[in-house]
């Protein structure tokens, strides 16, 4: 950068060129869409797990193995967590992004988020996958 | 400036015996002020202002300044709610002190009236009422807010349908008065997201048949500090004293980068 264009507007801050990314985008777009599925999935879950055929007393183990066993409910389940997480991960984003004071306070909060999102979503899928209903002992 | 420091100016700039008009009432007004020479911390003044129900917020403040405490300070030019100069926080919203009448203010059943004026928000104040619009103005020009054209210039003037011209007809009214802007609560808390102003004036002539750059300005509003910050609160709408609809004119810019379509 050139003297003449530091005194050209000298108490003028400056922006970062814009970086062509669609990604704020694709971030909005999918809050919106993940919703959307979240109302049914999540709605759907609680109408089966606590009010249909004597709501949250018949859950055991029993239960939870039983509908493993089918794939839908193991994809519902992998679909909500998966969603669930992604969708709340990003809304924690921008409210970071937005109450953030500090460049350092703003990585390392985003960080923490990133990595309990990965920490949840690796653990509820390798439970989900792994889930074996035949314990012994 | 041999005057002590804190002593309250006795009387304003145009004399200490203001004329009061027949049928004034008196209205207390509460002002944030400011002074970066003395105070730490910004506090709250009280004024017992005579005033008549058709003055406006910008009478009052006249009567402070000019009869009351000359060191009051606040922007105001034309008064007539086109300059844009004397956006400020009255009652808690965002209006230009030109446009609101007493009479609108007054406490129902007799009771006494309360004005409280603040400065807007979420832009540095220098004092009292007047804030640094530096921020505000460096976002307006970062979206590019002006005629764009490339190749050869025409050798008359570039003609528009009314047709084309009734898309951004909204977002030509535009005053820069910062009223939307500083009403915003993701301006408050983030100040380097662009702000209802700035993507009103890119609005105008990213729709603007004439113009040539709208992809430019989309690029710079699809980034991280601009139009998917807007949670849609309305507050700009709401504040507007030009009767914009804000909002809509943000989601017609995400639309736009959505659906590829200007």
């Amino acid at each position: 950068m050139s003297d003449a264009l530091i005194l050209d507007k000298p108490r003028s801050p400056r922006r970062p060129a814009a970086r062509r990314s669609n990604f704020e985008l694709y971030s909005w777009l999918f809050m919106r869409i993940s919703g959307l599925a979240l109302v049914v999935l999540v709605l759907g879950h609680l109408f089966i797990m606590n009010i249909l055929d004597g709501g949250v007393h018949r859950i055991n183990f029993g239960f939870v193995a039983g509908r493993w066993a089918s794939p839908f409910w193991q994809v519902w389940d992998l679909a909500m967590l998966w969603l669930a997480q992604i969708h709340g991960g990003n809304g924690l984003r921008t409210v970071i992004n937005d109450y953030a004071r500090k460049d350092s306070t703003r990585f390392w909060l985003k960080m923490l988020l990133y990595v309990s999102m990965v920490l949840i979503i690796s653990l509820g899928t390798l439970v989900i996958f792994t889930f074996d209903p035949n314990i012994t002992g | 400036m041999s005057a002590p420091a804190e002593e309250k100016t006795a009387s304003g700039s145009r004399g200490s015996e203001p004329p009061v008009p027949d049928g004034a009432i008196t209205v207390t007004v509460k002002i944030r002020r400011f002074n970066p020479e003395f105070d730490d911390e910004p506090r709250w003044d009280t004024f017992e202002v005579p005033a008549l129900p058709s003055d406006r917020v910008l009478n009052l403040l006249h009567y402070l300044k000019w009869y009351v405490d000359g060191t009051l300070t606040f922007r105001r030019s034309c008064a007539h709610g086109i300059c844009g100069s004397d956006a400020m926080r009255i009652n808690g919203v965002n209006r230009l002190a030109c446009k609101v009448l007493l009479k609108d203010l007054l406490a129902g059943g007799g009771k006494a009236t309360t004005i409280t004026i603040e400065p807007i928000k979420g832009l540095p104040v220098h004092k009292d009422l007047l804030v640094d619009m530096e921020p505000f103005f460096e976002a307006y020009r970062a979206v590019k807010p002006y005629l764009i054209s490339y190749g050869n210039e025409p050798t008359r003037e570039r003609i528009q349908s009314a047709a084309d011209r009734e898309r951004f007809d909204d977002t030509t009214k535009c005053i820069l008065c910062a009223a939307c802007t500083t009403s915003c609560p993701v301006y408050w808390t983030e100040g380097s997201y662009f702000g209802p102003a700035a993507i009103v004036n890119a609005h105008r002539f990213i729709f603007d048949s004439r113009d040539e750059a709208a992809e430019e300005r989309l690029d710079i509003l699809n980034d991280v500090d601009g139009v998917w910050r807007c949670r849609t609160t309305f507050n700009c709408t709401d504040a507007c004293p030009r009767g914009i609809q804000v909002t809509k004119a943000i989601q017609e810019v995400k639309r736009a980068l959505l659906f590829k379509r200007t």
